[in-house]
């Protein structure tokens, strides 16, 4: 009931939780972020603590009260470091790599003790997804904790929000804090599978008729750019020689390849037309041809390489999106 | 959902944690397997080994219907041996059995902090037997594993020393918030509710009757009676005669209580001597109260009867303290009544005919009581008779075969035989038990009296003097009261062992433990309702009520969790100084309006806002390279953190 309430009225989530969701920079679990309650062990250690005293009262055992003081005492201390070992830790978020949509994105958080003391036992979840993995603060050092997201639409995903938990050092109590940190991962659109176009492009205008690009006809090597995809580098050919060369194939000098949202078939969504450029994109890279992108409104000049192929694959991510 | 990796109940226990739970459980149930049968020791540590045999071989864990099945058997013989489950000694064995059974459906970490807990109950069962200083240290130990045993629950991957170390810490934490709960937890007296019917078996102490034998065997025991503190000089060994149950009936072999009707209090008169004094008496679970001969102040809560004893308005069935005065020979109170008087000569028609004679035949010859005391105090002192802790055994004609046949015998022997003679003369005469002596601890001028001064003299009323205290056995063996029990009986006599004279250094170290052990009991075990009173107005709160004593229960313990709070935030809230000196030149800078981005490093921001700000330049670049050398630097040079902070204050 509370989190459908927490869920219609951000603000007031907001409010509760102590902080404005996308933090930036690093995110300090200040106390007042910090929240705990007695875990369930904690009530029956209370329940275990109130059949003691009674014993100790009817008894009149002086050591049965120092006993449940003492343990009275040990859960208000355990209470105290339970909080400990949550509170003032720093959190910052890592670079995510870009992901298809269908693939879970890899969210990485730095979660930095700040303290002489090491904080075991750290559960670390992401709330949308539930992926969780508990993590250790070594004593001034830095724990990393990798959080998978299922990315199922193409855009930015935001990381979210996470929740820290720890029952440490007791078990006797639960504290926990929320924080959503700026971290995002762009997903790129579900790539489909279909037959590249034609090539297209003044210098070759036969091009129609050459062979398919995907294929491996291999024509020679020239030397290495930077813009290169490694996976075409001649690694055998450069082992030989002191610099490193680029293995061209059939076709790739002259044809220029130009994915063309208006070669798909009509009546195709928007998000089939992405999906079926991502497709393209892919296989063009991989055939390591010379390819543009031309969308509505957005157009990139033929290109390749890894960058190139991020460009486009980019582009149509965020094709559409505000 | 997805399983939840900090809920102990979805985590499983590893052999760690089983060991370190064992040995915590092995720890608490030690002292209770000095009382519990052999067989019922075995069996729970044979459980214990079995469960830890199960998860060093990754075996599953044996069937339920097994386990039930051994918990059967077992609790079958706890029956038979008590013939009860739910008594105290039963019903604490049956805890220590299932905390084996527990371990062998322990699974996870839920289950084992449970059993953990379990110790805590075996822990506070056991000080229903014995509170001493080595139990409380031995119940101190076992906290701390009970306490790193969750500890390592919590945090499994975690080096073990850490653990026991933040165990160390947690109690630590624990104890001035235990302290204060302690001395200002309203005390409340119990018993709440009625106590199982063996609560208090096993205390020892004098009983209301006086038979052969029965004081012999007490005085075998070196218990602690009480303790009394007197202020200024202890009375000589020969005038502490500690007044307990007096005895008015005799049915020819045992003594038992007379009507015991309680008196309004007048204080004895005049006396060689006054003494005051505290007493710290042990549980006997009787009503009576020890006073010195003759009490001249009574304890609270306490009466006294008809016959001068001190009788608690209820059992002192745990260790109480109570403070007193005494005279040394007051002037004779006022007589007795008639009915006492001719209970006080009563006899059983029947028995002891020799004696009976001896005594018509003193009567016969002496002009008065006097007289006849005088001859019978004679014929003890002459009569060669053996003080022994094992005596003869006597038969139906307990008095003459003592006197005449045996000759040897303990003082309820003696005392025995006298107020019959008494009697049997014509002289009202009653036996008093109690005890005679105790011994001076030179470390803290306490005196100990222990069981084995269990004594028992008698009185004889004489007229205008009233009741007088004739001792016996001081008559017929004089060593006893000047000497103590130990020089008074010969050396192979069943004497404790601790009354041997040859034994004098050990004797020296026991008198300086017991001065601990005493300040043990009265501080830490005698603390009560009373003495928390006393605490109170020490602090200037008079008359203090249980809402007093809560409302400053609760500001101290507010104050502590304050306290406490300030050291869990206290070492991340001090940066280092050059982070400081830092922090102050980005908020100089940002002032002028020069912001350092959250992606900015210390040298680009440096340069941007030596660029921004000209006037500056070099003190601003100077900072930042400093900053860096000694942020990141391989060897920051000494000395570079005070030039840094000056640096950026003169900015």
């Amino acid at each position: 009931m509370i989190g459908g309430l927490l869920e219609r009225h951000p603000r007031f989530a907001n409010w509760l939780y102590g902080f404005t969701p996308p933090e930036r920079g690093t995110v300090v679990l200040v106390h007042r972020r910090v929240y705990i309650v007695p875990a369930r062990l904690g009530w029956i250690f209370a329940g275990v603590l109130a059949v003691l005293l009674v014993g100790s009262i009817n008894y009149a055992l002086s050591l049965g009260f120092a006993l449940t003081f003492l343990l009275a005492g040990l859960g208000v201390a355990g209470m105290v470091h339970t909080a400990r070992n949550l509170a003032r830790i720093a959190i910052s978020a890592g670079r995510a790599e870009p992901v298809f949509a269908g693939e879970s994105a890899q969210f990485r958080l730095y979660l930095d003790g700040r303290g002489g003391f090491d904080r075991p036992a750290i559960l670390t979840r992401h709330v949308a997804s539930g992926s969780q993995l508990v993590v250790d603060i070594p004593g001034g050092g830095i724990a990393e904790a990798v959080l998978a997201a299922p990315a199922t639409r193409r855009g930015w995903l935001a990381l979210g929000r996470v929740m820290l938990e720890t029952r440490f050092p007791l078990g006797l109590f639960r504290a926990w804090s929320y924080i959503e940190p700026e971290a995002r991962c762009l997903v790129y659109p579900r790539p489909e599978r279909s037959p590249l176009p034609p090539f297209t492009g003044e210098a070759m205008a036969g091009a129609i008729h050459a062979p398919t690009p995907g294929s491996d006809d291999f024509a020679g090597l020239r030397d290495y750019q930077s813009s290169d995809s490694p996976r075409h580098i001649a690694w055998k050919a450069a082992a030989r020689r002191d610099k490193l060369l680029t293995k061209q194939f059939a076709g790739d000098a002259a044809a220029e390849l130009w994915l063309d949202a208006r070669l798909l078939p009509h009546g195709l969504s928007l998000e089939q037309i992405l999906s079926r450029l991502a497709g393209w994109v892919l296989a063009a890279d991989r055939a390591g041809a010379h390819y543009g992108l031309r969308l509505p409104g957005v157009e990139i000049a033929p290109g390749r390489g890894d960058a190139h192929r991020a460009g486009c694959l980019q582009a149509l991510a965020l094709y559409g999106v505000k | 959902m997805t399983p939840h990796p900090l809920a102990p109940e979805l985590r499983q226990v590893t052999a760690r944690d089983l060991t370190w739970l064992i040995a915590s459980l092995v720890l608490v149930i030690t002292p209770h397997a000095m009382r519990a049968p052999w067989w019922l020791t075995l069996l729970t540590l044979c459980l214990y080994g079995w469960r830890l045999y199960f998860v060093l071989n990754r075996a599953p864990l044996p069937s339920r219907w097994l386990v039930l099945g051994v918990a059967a058997v077992a609790m079958l013989g706890v029956w038979l041996e008590y013939r009860t489950l739910f008594g105290r000694q039963s019903g604490i064995l049956l805890l220590m059995l299932f905390s084996g059974l527990k371990l062998l459906e322990t699974r996870s970490h839920r289950d084992a902090a449970v059993a953990g807990f379990l110790g805590y109950f075996l822990i506070i069962t056991n000080f229903l037997y014995t509170q001493t200083i080595p139990i409380a240290a031995l119940a101190g130990v076992a906290l701390v594993v009970i306490t790193t045993t969750l500890i390592g629950f919590s945090a499994p991957q975690r080096a073990l020393r850490d653990n026991v170390r933040t165990a160390g810490l947690l109690l630590a934490h624990a104890a001035p918030a235990a302290l204060v709960l302690f001395l200002l937890f309203p005390r409340v007296q119990g018993p709440l509710w009625g106590l199982p019917q063996d609560a208090y078996a096993g205390m020892t102490g004098l009983s209301d009757t006086m038979s052969p034998g029965n004081l012999a065997s007490l005085a075998q025991s070196d218990a602690i009676a009480f303790r009394a503190e007197f202020q200024g000089s202890s009375p000589p060994p020969a005038l502490r005669y500690w007044r307990g149950p007096v005895l008015w009936n005799f049915d020819g072999r045992t003594w038992t209580l007379g009507p015991n009707y309680l008196v309004d209090f007048t204080p004895p008169r005049g006396g060689r001597a006054t003494y005051r004094y505290e007493v710290v008496i042990e549980p006997h679970n009787r009503h009576w109260l020890f006073a010195l001969e003759t009490a001249a102040t009574l304890p609270q809560r306490a009466r006294i009867s008809h016959d001068g004893q001190v009788i608690s308005n209820s059992p002192v069935r745990e260790r109480l303290r109570y403070d007193l005065d005494s005279v040394i020979e007051p002037e004779p109170q006022a007589g007795d009544n008639e009915g006492n008087l001719r209970r006080a000569l009563r006899v059983p028609p029947g028995f002891n005919p020799r004696a009976t004679a001896l005594a018509a035949q003193w009567r016969a010859e002496s002009a008065g009581d006097e007289a006849v005391l005088a001859r019978a105090i004679e014929f003890l002192r002459q009569g060669r008779y053996a003080y022994t802790l094992e005596p003869a055994l006597l038969g139906s004609h307990s008095v003459d075969d003592f006197l005449f046949v045996t000759r040897e015998g303990f003082c309820e022997h003696f005392s025995s035989a006298f107020v019959f003679l008494m009697r049997a003369a014509g002289i009202p005469s009653r036996v008093v038990t109690g005890y005679q002596g105790g011994e001076l601890n030179p470390v803290d001028n306490i005196i100990t009296v222990r069981q084995s001064d269990a004594h028992a003299w008698a009185e004889v009323f004489l007229g205008q003097r009233g009741w007088v205290r004739i001792d016996p056995t001081a008559a017929a063996v004089p060593g006893r009261v000047e000497n103590g029990l130990a020089r008074a009986v010969p050396q192979s006599a069943a004497l404790p062992l601790m009354m041997r004279p040859q034994l004098e250094w050990l004797r020296g170290a026991r008198d300086r433990w017991e001065a601990v052990a005493h300040k043990w009991n009265v501080w830490v075990l005698g603390y009560n309702p009373e003495r928390q009173r006393e605490l109170m107005s020490l602090a200037g709160i008079r008359e203090a009520d249980w809402r007093t004593l809560t409302a400053a229960l609760f500001s101290f313990l507010g104050v502590m969790t304050l306290i406490l709070l300030a050291w869990s935030l206290r070492r991340l809230a001090r940066p280092d100084p050059v982070q400081r000196a830092w922090r102050a030149f980005c908020q100089k800078l940002a002032k002028r309006g020069v912001e350092r981005a959250a992606h900015e490093g210390p040298r680009d921001y440096a340069v941007r806002a030596a660029r921004a700000i000209p006037a500056a330049r070099t003190s601003i670049l100077r900072i930042g390279a400093l900053y860096i050398g000694l942020r990141y630097g391989a060897q920051p040079s000494a000395g570079g953190a005070t030039r840094l902070r000056k640096l950026v204050r003169e900015l």
